[in-house]
């Protein structure tokens, strides 16, 4: 699903995030990605995401190799990858219902399939009572599972997500995690960079591990 | 079996193509109305924006129906134009007749008459008040006149053509058009009409300066949702629509306002100008906006507000990439 082959990323400072960088996701697999912060895994998930391209070395998601994208086709390929930030990224002018529904709003689906949609993201994670709020009367956990809904609706066949947990406390983080792992139990493709090790360790899931840009380990859980 | 099934295929893909056109239109409906709702969030800013797109494109349409109304006025005036023949003193009041005769032939002659030697000096003498001083002279110095009313319909060029024409008939010594101000006004009309094109075009630019400069704002406004967009997957052309109606919004308002201050300040002259025309024993009324005119300003206003809104987006647009 994701393959990374040498993978080079060269800022024009000179700068290298990542480092001849080599991994296979298969497909309705879930990764997680870690190392210290500035070891390169934002830059590795803003590459599948196309926020930047490479500068050297050839990625292929969901069969498409990112370097013959054109940048008008981004969009369509970025409708593939559901996204979850750290800082959620949610627009607080907006109710949780239309911050779900921007992703469908987006592709041009019409109203009935919309609400259809939404409400069974906000039911999934558990915030079906919450449609009519905006954002910042929303816990940060359930901000999160808002973002997480977001990124959901459109049923993409991957997840990509930045430091999902970074500013919750152990149980909530539990919690998001437990929602990836179903997500993942459907056949979704889920790949989340965290630092959370012993959170990590606990779920039993394959880890690649970054270290200055370079990919200095790939465990798989002993079975 | 098979035809079945690529039959249940198509139908399957004119169906999705028709759910395409559908959501496309929906989106512009809700773009259409959530962009109107928009500039009521901000009220005072909005109408400060409109009132100042309002009077640019007020200006350069009063001028043009103040123009208008200078033309109406010369219409009337064109009516009145006559050219004057005065004949060489030799020339008898009979030979006069025949020529008086033989112009009223012409095409471009409503109509003429003669004012005999005999005739001008006994209107001279009632008129001047220097009946005592003409008793000294022997003879009459005065010319026969022939007075000459040219066509109504015909053009300004036409009435040149026919003054040049009699003016060189061997019996006319000289000839005058009394008119030949009213050319000269025509000339003065052209020339401001052009100013008026000038005029409108600079305000124009004007208007797609502050429509771009005020679209500019919002995007950067609205930076944070345009980069959340662009993450979920929204093409250019999704991003750029909100704007490009929101830049609609504000030509066609402002159109509406200019069209309300124009008919607004004619419809104030009114009185005034009837009572003047009164005066002067006229008919004339105010021309206003017509509807054609109105609708003008309306659709140019909207056009003037998308096309601004377009160079804004066009350029700030891609200067916002997702962080």
């Amino acid at each position: 699903m994701i393959t990374f082959t040498e993978v080079t990323k060269r800022y024009p400072s000179g700068y290298e995030a990542l480092k001849k960088v080599n991994f296979h996701v298969k497909r309705g697999e879930m990764v997680f990605l870690t190392g210290h912060s500035g070891a390169g895994k934002t830059t590795l998930l803003r590459l599948i995401s196309m926020i930047e391209r490479q500068t050297g070395g050839q990625i292929v998601v969901n069969g498409q190799t990112l370097s013959r994208i054109t940048n008008t086709q981004i969009p369509y390929l970025r409708r593939n990858v559901g996204m979850i930030f750290q800082e959620h990224r949610l627009l607080f002018d907006r109710t949780v219902f239309d911050n779900v529904a921007l992703p469908l709003v987006i592709a041009g689906f019409r109203p009935p399939e919309i609400q259809r949609r939404v409400r069974a993201a906000l039911d999934k994670v558990g915030l079906l009572q919450k449609e009519r709020s905006y954002p910042i009367t929303l816990s940060g956990g359930q901000q999160q599972r808002v973002g997480i809904a977001r990124a959901v609706v459109n049923k993409p066949p991957i997840l990509l997500a930045d430091e999902p947990t970074g500013n919750l406390d152990p149980a909530l983080s539990k919690e998001i995690m437990k929602l990836f792992i179903e997500f993942n139990q459907v056949g979704v493709t889920v790949l989340i960079a965290s630092h959370a090790l012993s959170l990590i360790k606990s779920l039993g899931y394959r880890t690649l591990i970054l270290q200055q840009g370079e990919l200095i380990g790939d465990t798989y859980p002993s079975t | 079996m098979a035809i079945a099934h690529s039959n249940s295929r198509k139908s399957k893909a004119t169906l999705s193509q028709r759910h395409r056109l559908q959501s496309w239109f929906s989106q512009h409906v809700d773009c259409f109305f959530s962009s109107f709702q928009q500039l009521l969030h901000t009220p005072l800013a909005s109408l400060m924006t409109v009132a100042v797109l309002g009077i640019a494109l007020a200006l350069p349409a009063s001028l043009y129906l103040l123009l208008e109304n200078v033309q109406q006025v010369s219409q009337d005036w064109d009516s009145t134009a006559q050219i004057s023949l005065f004949l060489k003193p030799k020339i008898s009041s009979d030979q006069a007749k025949i020529l008086a005769d033989t112009l009223y032939q012409r095409q471009e002659i409503k109509s003429i008459r003669l004012i005999s030697q005999d005739e001008a000096l006994n209107e001279y003498k009632t008129l001047s008040g220097f009946s005592d001083a003409l008793k000294v002279m022997e003879n009459n110095p005065l010319p026969a006149v022939l007075v000459i009313q040219p066509t109504e319909s015909i053009s300004p060029d036409a009435n040149q053509a026919l003054y040049d024409s009699v003016s060189k008939l061997p019996e006319v010594e000289t000839a005058q058009f009394d008119m030949r101000w009213l050319n000269r006004l025509y000339a003065m009309m052209e020339i401001a009409k052009r100013g008026i094109l000038v005029l409108a075009g600079l305000f124009a630019s004007g208007v797609l300066l502050i429509i771009g400069n005020t679209i500019r704002l919002t995007i950067y406004n609205r930076r944070e949702e345009i980069e959340v967009v662009k993450l979920l997957g929204a093409t250019d052309v999704f991003i750029r629509r909100p704007f490009l109606y929101s830049g609609f919004w504000y030509g066609f308002l402002g159109g509406i306002m200019a069209w309300l201050v124009v008919n607004l300040s004619f419809w104030w002259l009114q009185t005034p100008v009837r009572q003047l025309a009164t005066l002067y024993h006229s008919q004339f009324e105010l021309i206003m906006l017509d509807i054609f005119a109105g609708m003008v300003l309306l659709i140019g206003g909207a056009f003037l507000g998308i096309v601004g809104a377009l160079l804004a987006v066009g350029r700030h647009l891609k200067e916002i990439q997702p962080r």
